[in-house]
């Protein structure tokens, strides 16, 4: 399995870790069923058969959390970018790309 | 008749040659006797051309056995390979390249070969039915391990292992490629030389020596040159090709994930040296590739089945096609009198191919009623018996078929004296890689086999592998899809190569088995499964192919039923009155075919299992230490034994007293060091850490707990605050790349919006700690007016950073010891000489240095936590730390953490023990119980996590997780470890177990 890191290119599986489901959204600690949403969150996973979307950190690379939309049934890679959104890339002032 | 070349030497050699080069005698050892073959022969061919026939036992009735393919199909003629450590077990005599000097033994036998004891099994074969593990050995229950099990281990089962390290080594490649073509046989040559010519970068790979597939077995025509010729011819052209790169003795044996746009991976497996006696120095015994192609041809060919009638596993029974390759490529008849028992034309090819070589064709018996015209005319200058609608009724002979009986149409049975007989059910194209990522194969009437489904994205199918069994079909099947792959990816299109050969007839009527045969026939002859076993799993309802497979082990040995599975299920199908399809098949995994161990570990081995990191200070510590642990990564001194000292308990105990009454040093680079900085670095670690760090002052070092969301604790450490918008943490050593990961995971995933960056710097600081109350002093005589170091300028739990002899250094003020410590920070590239300057300051304070047990020991003694508590199952609240959780604000865990389990007041949580009886001895892992209760689960109470011999208190210590532990200080407890034997009465005591005020900390 090869992923292609928007910052350093196609890089293989074995330069990357695996956290699981990127639709983990921590919730607001503040609301009175936070320990619901919590427990929600944390432990109740959707395992589907199909495209999903998925965090993976290019741990021998860059260090990018990349969210990761990969086919469960055949591994391909349909989609990746930066978890954190909008930076794109090397070179792009940061303040430019956050907005 | 003798079909000898007229040597006597070689009596089962004929007069052509084929590929072997006769002018290059090798000789090789078999059970301990001296034969010779040739340059270009496998152990089989040697072995057929030098007479042996019997090669092995079965695996379950200990029949003897011979050789039934000619390929890596081969599911009988398993041999031991090799002598020593690198013995080989199973190994397939038909794909082992002779080489002068080789050693094999036959298996599966005692005492010899031609006389087995174990064949007494094949009388109890009632007894060795499908599923007689489950039904013979039930009861008495505990008979199984100490007298089922040892029995069946040392009456089954194939070859020894030969229980030493390989000495060998394996080595992994990546390749990329355009067009990768598995198989260079007519098809496979062809894809890769049309995308070769389209500029396409192209990888061939091929199990066999020589590349040519079939061509090298057939006597086929090709543009009017022999098969073997063109083969040469078009090897000669795609080593010219720049982009081209052929690898063969490479098995491709899986496909593995979709890669961007219809990239697909593949392991494939290079036997470097195995044709060698030994590998040459720095060459690797094999090779792993993983190989990224962008399209695929899968041109694999096709692998015969052989027809289940009674004693078809006699030695001298052989494929059609097997017997073709022999007498074709390697110039061996298996035989002097041959028969041919055959469904389809192509059977009829081995009678002529044989008869041309001079070898007496007995008879043709062929299952049809309606053979060809042209065939049977054709057949007339064989000077052969010809039965048509017959079958073979049973194959006779001890050690090898001597006599087979014929039975024909109108029941007439006809006994024929042969001494090899060659047999064609039909060919299974080799789909294997078509399924590896879930794709299904599809029946075919045509050739009454399965052919490829629904193939792999950016795969094509070409030649035999899907169906195509005429050469011109294959040539133009191979040169279409090899053009074509390399046009998708961007290549040239180019128009595909062509060339001229005869038109021939495939079709297939299909012939599995010959129901009226006598005696045992056997479907799978590597795990010896019968067509009676078959009959038993349909009669008692393992009548699915998968459960059909694990009832009777069918298709599920080393071969991986290459020759039986298809057979299996056909009879199965019959049996239940359903369609072959409809009965299904199971489909295969990767690898294709047996893969060692040690190929896929590649150099990741022993030591080389995972890089050893080593601190700047390592060379100093050698000096002193021959004893190092492993931490993660790292190395770190255990100790460092002074002369004289007996036992490490002693050098350990002297290191801890010269600490507590002195001074010491100790390396502690290898603890995680991550440098964060950003102008919201306080609110970032606020939410990794329970407790605030956001309110440490600048020049301060405060301890953290983290936690994960779950709200188990993940690790503690320091966190100094060098500057307002910088602080430096700690972790520790085996979490470093966790907690990495876990900050970079809060800081992109969680709060984007934050302005914090972060980056470990562990690898660029050495730092030491200096313990003890001479530390100060040897502190000021280190650094000079550096830095003033004094209790009010620095005082506990400060930080500084400071330029020293012009190196830009930190300290820290901090303590796992308990006493008046220091940690001194420089950047490693001073590492070495600082700590040899550090041990030089200590000279007059008598500093020592001190490793890991030391240093675990002094923990303990002050009841801090490490490794072994933070275990992934404590919370903050079972360390004793509940109190650091801030209330102020949120962090990462808080939220679980408050979960009704976790916050169970009866929770086990952390107390000390020290034995009752002050020379006992503790164990770490040791149960807690009450007093006088059974060991028993329902009984256990918590467990040991640390223990300690205290140099200080003069006893063993130990830190444990008890249920309800804090309130029951003073209660006496049994500590009770089974396994390590240790069993003591302990007393409840405060964890803290050395100066419990923490006075020291603070002169």
């Amino acid at each position: 399995m090869r992923i292609q890191c928007p910052y350093c290119g196609e890089r293989d599986l074995s330069e990357f870790a695996y956290l699981g489901d990127a639709s983990f959204t921590r919730p607001d600690p503040a609301t009175p069923d936070a320990s619901e949403q919590f427990f929600a969150q944390v432990y109740l996973r959707d395992n589907p058969a199909g495209p999903f979307e998925e965090l993976w950190y290019h741990a021998s690379g860059c260090r990018s959390w990349l969210r990761v939309r990969r086919n469960t049934r055949t591994h391909e890679i349909l989609a990746v970018e930066f978890a954190k959104g909008g930076f794109a890339g090397p070179g792009q002032p940061r303040a430019a790309a956050d907005s | 008749m003798s079909v000898s070349d007229g040597n006597p030497a070689r009596p089962h050699r004929i007069a052509r040659p084929g590929l072997i080069d006769r002018t290059q005698a090798l000789t090789f050892l078999f059970d301990g006797r001296r034969y010779t073959g040739f340059s270009g022969d496998t152990l089989a061919s040697a072995l057929l051309g030098a007479g042996v026939k019997l090669v092995g036992r079965s695996f379950k009735y200990h029949r003897p056995r011979g050789i039934l393919c000619a390929g890596s199909e081969e599911p009988n003629a398993l041999v031991e390979l090799r002598t020593g450590a690198r013995r080989e077990a199973n190994t397939r005599a038909t794909v082992v390249e002779l080489f002068d000097g080789l050693e094999a033994r036959s298996q599966n036998r005692w005492p010899s070969l031609a006389f087995d004891a174990g064949s007494i099994n094949s009388l109890l074969s009632p007894i060795f039915v499908a599923g007689f593990y489950y039904k013979t050995f039930m009861w008495p229950a505990a008979f199984w391990e100490k007298v089922y099990e040892p029995m069946i281990r040392r009456a089954a089962g194939l070859g020894r292992a030969s229980l030493q390290a390989d000495p060998d080594t394996y080595e992994k490649a990546h390749a990329f490629c355009d067009v990768l073509v598995i198989g260079a046989g007519p098809a496979g040559l062809a894809a890769a030389l049309a995308a070769g010519r389209s500029g396409a970068r192209v990888i061939l790979c091929d199990e066999d020596f020589v590349l040519g597939g079939r061509l090298n077995g057939e006597r086929h025509e090709i543009d009017g040159a022999s098969g073997s010729d063109w083969v040469r011819r078009i090897e000669t052209e795609l080593r010219s090709l720049p982009e081209v790169r052929i690898l063969p003795r490479t098995t491709v044996f899986g496909a593995y994930d979709d890669g961007l746009s219809g990239a697909r991976t593949f392991g494939a497996l290079e036997r470097v040296c195995d044709h060698l006696p030994l590998p040459p120095a720095h060459q690797p015994r094999q090779r792993m590739w993983k190989i990224i192609a962008r399209r695929t041809v899968l041109a694999a060919g096709a692998v015969e089945r052989p027809v289940v009638f009674g004693g078809n596993d006699r030695p001298g029974v052989m494929l059609a096609s097997a017997v073709r390759t022999f007498v074709n490529r390697f110039g061996v008849a298996a035989g002097g009198r041959a028969a041919v028992f055959t469904g389809s034309d192509d059977g009829w090819k081995t009678a002529f191919d044989l008869r041309d070589a001079g070898v007496a064709v007995e008879a043709i018996i062929d299952a049809r009623r309606d053979v060809p015209s042209a065939l049977l005319a054709a057949a007339k200058r064989l000077d052969t018996r010809i039965f048509v609608g017959s079958h073979v009724v049973g194959a006779h002979g001890a050690r090898g078929v001597d006599r087979i009986d014929v039975r024909e149409g109108g029941g007439r049975v006809t006994r024929l004296s042969v001494d090899s007989l060659a047999v064609s059910g039909g060919w299974n194209p080799s789909v294997a890689l078509s399924t590896h990522v879930g794709g299904r194969p599809r029946w075919s009437d045509v050739i009454s086999a399965f052919i490829p489904g629904d193939v792999p994205r950016g795969m094509s199918v070409a030649g035999a592998a899907c169906g195509s069994f005429a050469l011109a079909d294959a040539l133009r099947e191979g040169s279409a899809a090899g053009a074509e792959a390399a046009a998708a990816t961007g290549s040239n299109r180019i128009e595909p190569p062509r060339w001229r050969c005869a038109e021939e007839a495939t079709s297939v009527t299909a012939l599995w088995n010959v129901a009226e045969s006598k005696g045992k026939a056997f479907v799978d002859f590597q795990h010896d499964v019968t067509d009676e076993d078959i009959a038993l799993a349909a009669r008692e309802g393992f009548r699915s192919v998968e459960l059909l497979k694990r009832y009777t082990t069918l298709g599920m040995a080393t071969d991986q039923g290459k020759t039986s599975n298809l057979n299996g299920h056909a009879i199965m199908a019959a049996l239940t009155g359903r369609a072959i399809p409809e009965v299904g098949t199971t489909t295969s995994r990767p690898p294709y075919s047996p893969v060692a161990i040690g190929a896929f570990a590649g150099h990741h081995r022993g030591k080389d299992f995972k890089p050893t990191r080593l601190t700047a200070g390592h060379a100093w510590a050698l000096e002193r230490s021959d004893v190092f642990v492993e931490a993660g990564q790292w190395l770190r001194a255990q100790w460092f034994a002074a002369p004289g000292e007996a036992s490490w308990l002693e050098t350990v105990s002297r290191e801890v007293k010269a600490v507590r009454s002195s001074a010491g040093v100790c390396d502690v680079s290898t603890l995680g060091k991550i440098d964060v900085q950003g102008s919201d670095c306080g609110l970032f670690l606020d939410r990794i850490y329970i407790n605030s760090l956001s309110t440490v002052a600048v020049g301060r070092v405060r301890y953290g707990l983290m936690l994960r969301e779950d709200g188990l604790v993940m690790d503690d450490g320091t966190a100094a605050r060098l500057g307002e918008q910088h602080y430096v943490i700690s972790t520790t050593t085996a979490n470093a790349a966790k907690v990495m990961q876990h900050l970079e995971h809060a800081r992109q995933v969680l709060w984007p919006e934050l302005d914090v960056q972060i980056v470990s710097v562990t690898e660029q600081w050495s730092q030491y700690a200096i313990a003890g109350p001479n530390s100060r002093r040897l502190l000021q005589k280190l650094l000079g007016d550096a830095l003033d170091v004094s209790n009010a300028a620095f005082p506990y739990l400060a930080c500084a950073e400071f330029s020293w002899r012009g190196i830009g250094a930190r300290l820290f003020r901090i303590s796992f010891s308990g006493e008046l410590a220091y940690e001194l920070a420089v950047p490693a590239r001073y590492g070495d000489a600082v700590i040899r300057a550090v041990m030089s300051a200590g000279t007059e304070f008598a500093a020592v240095a001190y490793g890991t047990e030391a240093l675990g020991v002094m923990r303990i003694e002050k009841g801090h936590v490490a490794g072994n508590e933070l275990n992934g199952t404590t919370t903050a609240a079972d360390l004793g730390l509940g109190r650091m959780m801030s209330k102020k604000k949120d962090c990462i865990g808080r939220i679980l953490a408050g979960r009704p389990g976790l916050a169970d007041p009866d929770r086990p949580a952390l107390v000390g023990i020290k034995p009752v009886d002050r020379s006992a001895r503790l164990y770490s892992g040791a149960h807690l119980l009450s007093l006088g209760s059974d060991p028993i689960l329902a009984n256990d109470q918590g467990y040991v996590t640390s223990v300690a011999y205290s140099p200080m208190l003069e006893t063993w210590i130990g830190l444990a997780l008890l249920v309800r532990g804090p309130q029951r200080h003073g209660e006496r407890i049994r500590a009770h470890s089974p396994i390590r034997g240790g069993d003591a009465e302990v007393e409840v005591v405060s964890p803290i177990f050395f100066d419990p005020d923490g006075a020291r900390l603070h002169v």
